[in-house]
């Protein structure tokens, strides 16, 4: 009982400390005496990113301490915008209503292009279809093409794989995708797609179900899945993988920026994190992690 | 010495007082903040919408029978898969097994019911799955029936503890006097003995089935989560979403106060519901049930 009632102290002492780290607006430069808290959250993409950064940067600046966690583009702005965190990450740009919410909380938000993705269409290894038109893809999420038979593959119904609704990327391949970039379109992902709360339950999926197909972001992408060609928009008949290269000169089709906001023009020790993120440095690491850097033209030799 | 044994007697006895109607007010306390943060949805989204067979909550398609449905299918699926493991496993240990038998068991039956259900689920992504797709030869494997079969795992544990306890509480001389009249040892456990502690093994599936429909994390890792209506006959061999699932994955990104975070709401007031009326039907069974098991047995 002792003990317990010990454990209930501390753990109130927890989370009072907590409470007493999360917002720093910091003044200056770090100080030697004091840690820098930054709270960053968002996307799922982009939190392998965003942790390499911040283990980087933290051995960098031992002052610093950097707290990286997923969930998702949505819930990070959403985490912005309520100020429980300092710098939100998106996979897809912020949305008319949430720039009016964060408004509305007296902020303005700020947006930092920080590296590029491209979205692989990915499906199990024995299977013969290995290239796809656009035209195709948002027919068999749309789910006018049902089987893989009629794509030249073999007599199997398709299973389609997709990332939950809160997912930047999920938004991103339905209007890129499912509605060609017509804005007007109104067509959604047909019922029967499978919603899967993360990357590796479409990667796993995809590894071991013949009759899959699914997307990712290509940082996510295994040895164990197929890689489909898609059909460039200049040259119909060609079909391009997605790489460095591809995505780079804008030949892959399906690829986009990826996003941090901060509320207001940031300072201190967010504006000095958001400065060395665009270092050739920083960007070395999106190139590891299978990203695409962003190219600075006084970057580039 | 006397008086302050007394006032003690008193702070105590007020104290589980107060412990004894907190349970009741957190209740209420609950049912007051779903009623007010999920009512508003039946006013901003018309009942057409809410009631309709399609959920996409980017285009606003509220549509929350599938949901319904979903959780249903897969509720009395695990329902029909634990009802009979768990209430063998009861009776096995309580009126068969020799006693060094039942010491090893029931310890691990009680490491099954310690097992977080993300660990269970993140077995049946990897191995259950796609054994279940080529097995049955289905387009695969994330289904409602690996939702239940998993549910069914997670349900098992509460349902044996519950009902053994309600076994063991049958007074030794009703089997005594079954077995002296003749009766076989089935015949013990079948007529005399599952019919006395009948109130407890119902408890019991309850208990079991509240436990299947409240679960959240296994069900969104195996069920797919895709808001297909399922009433086909094959819709246990599809993915379904359930309501469960659909808050767990789409609570984090909602603006409090929106349209989707006051529909997502009005699920757990359903949620809320169901498990009321499955509460409110074990207890009316059980009684109604023990009148007659003592009339039977004086």
């Amino acid at each position: 009982m002792r003990r317990f009632g010990l454990f209930l102290i501390i753990s109130v002492l927890l989370m009072l400390t907590a409470c007493a780290n999360r917002p720093s607006p910091s003044p200056g430069t770090p100080t030697q005496t004091a840690f820098e808290y930054l709270e960053n959250k968002g996307s799922d993409t982009i939190v392998n990113l965003a942790l390499a950064w911040a283990e980087r940067y933290q051995a960098l600046f031992p002052q610093v301490r950097i707290s990286v966690t997923g969930g998702g583009s949505g819930t990070g702005i959403t985490a912005l915008v309520n100020g429980t965190v300092d710098i939100a990450n998106a996979s897809r740009q912020i949305k008319q209503e949430e720039i009016a919410a964060a408004r509305a909380a007296g902020y303005d938000p700020n947006e930092f292009v920080i590296a590029r993705d491209a979205i692989a269409i990915i499906v199990h290894p024995s299977n013969p279809v290995d290239h796809l038109t656009l035209q195709e893809l948002s027919m068999i999420y749309k789910g006018d093409i049902k089987n893989w038979k009629e794509l030249g593959g073999e007599d199997r119904e398709i299973v389609r794989l997709s990332r939950e609704t809160n997912s930047g990327t999920h938004v991103y391949f339905l209007e890129s995708v499912i509605r060609m970039g017509d804005s007007k379109d109104k067509s959604i992902f047909s019922a029967d797609t499978l919603l899967l709360p993360s990357s590796e339950g479409i990667i796993s999926e995809v590894k071991n179900n013949p009759n899959a197909i699914g997307y990712d972001s290509l940082g996510y992408i295994t040895e164990d899945v197929k890689l489909v060609a898609v059909s460039s928009l200049a040259q119909p008949d060609v079909y391009i993988l997605p790489s460095l290269e591809t995505v780079s000169d804008n030949t892959y089709l399906i690829s986009r920026n990826l996003y941090m906001y901060t509320l207001d023009k940031p300072t201190g020790a967010v504006k000095a994190y958001m400065d060395w993120i665009f270092t050739p440095e920083a960007q070395q690491i999106v190139k590891e992690l299978g990203f695409i850097p962003i190219l600075h033209s006084e970057d580039q030799p | 010495m006397k008086r302050t044994g007394f006032s003690g007697d008193k702070v105590i006895s007020g104290v589980i007082r107060i412990t004894g109607y907190s349970s009741i007010l957190f209740v209420l306390l609950i049912l007051f903040f779903l009623l007010r943060e999920g009512v508003p949805a039946l006013f901003s989204t018309p009942l057409k919408n809410l009631f309709s067979i399609r959920w996409y909550p980017i285009e606003e398609l509220y549509g929350i029978l599938p949901l319904f449905l979903g959780s249903l299918l897969v509720t009395i699926a695990a329902t029909l898969i634990a009802l009979p493991f768990g209430i063998g496993t009861a009776v096995f240990l309580s009126e068969v097994a020799p006693s060094w038998l039942r010491d090893i068991l029931k310890p691990v039956i009680e490491i099954l019911a310690g097992i977080p259900s993300v660990v269970l689920g993140f077995i049946g992504i990897l191995v259950f799955a796609p054994f279940i797709r080529k097995f049955l030869d289905i387009p695969t494997g994330l289904t409602a029936f690996t939702g239940a079969v998993l549910l069914g795992l997670i349900a098992i544990p509460t349902i044996v503890s519950v009902a053994e306890d309600a076994l063991d509480t049958v007074p030794d001389s009703y089997r005594q006097a079954a077995l002296a009249l003749g009766g076989t040892q089935w015949q013990t456990i079948w007529d005399v003995t599952l019919p006395a502690a009948k109130s407890g093994v119902l408890t019991a599936v309850m208990l079991g089935i509240g436990r299947s429909l409240g679960e959240t994390m296994a069900v969104m890792m195996v069920t797919g989560n895709a808001p297909v209506m399922p009433l086909h006959l094959n819709s246990l061999f599809r993915p379904v979403r359930t309501m469960t699932a659909t808050i767990a994955s789409e609570m984090g990104e909602v603006a409090s106060g929106s349209q989707h975070y006051e529909v997502l709401f009005f699920i757990g007031i359903i949620l809320f519901l169901l498990s009321l009326v499955i509460n409110i039907s074990a207890s009316l069974i059980s009684t109604r049930s023990r009148g007659r098991a003592e009339r039977l047995l004086s």
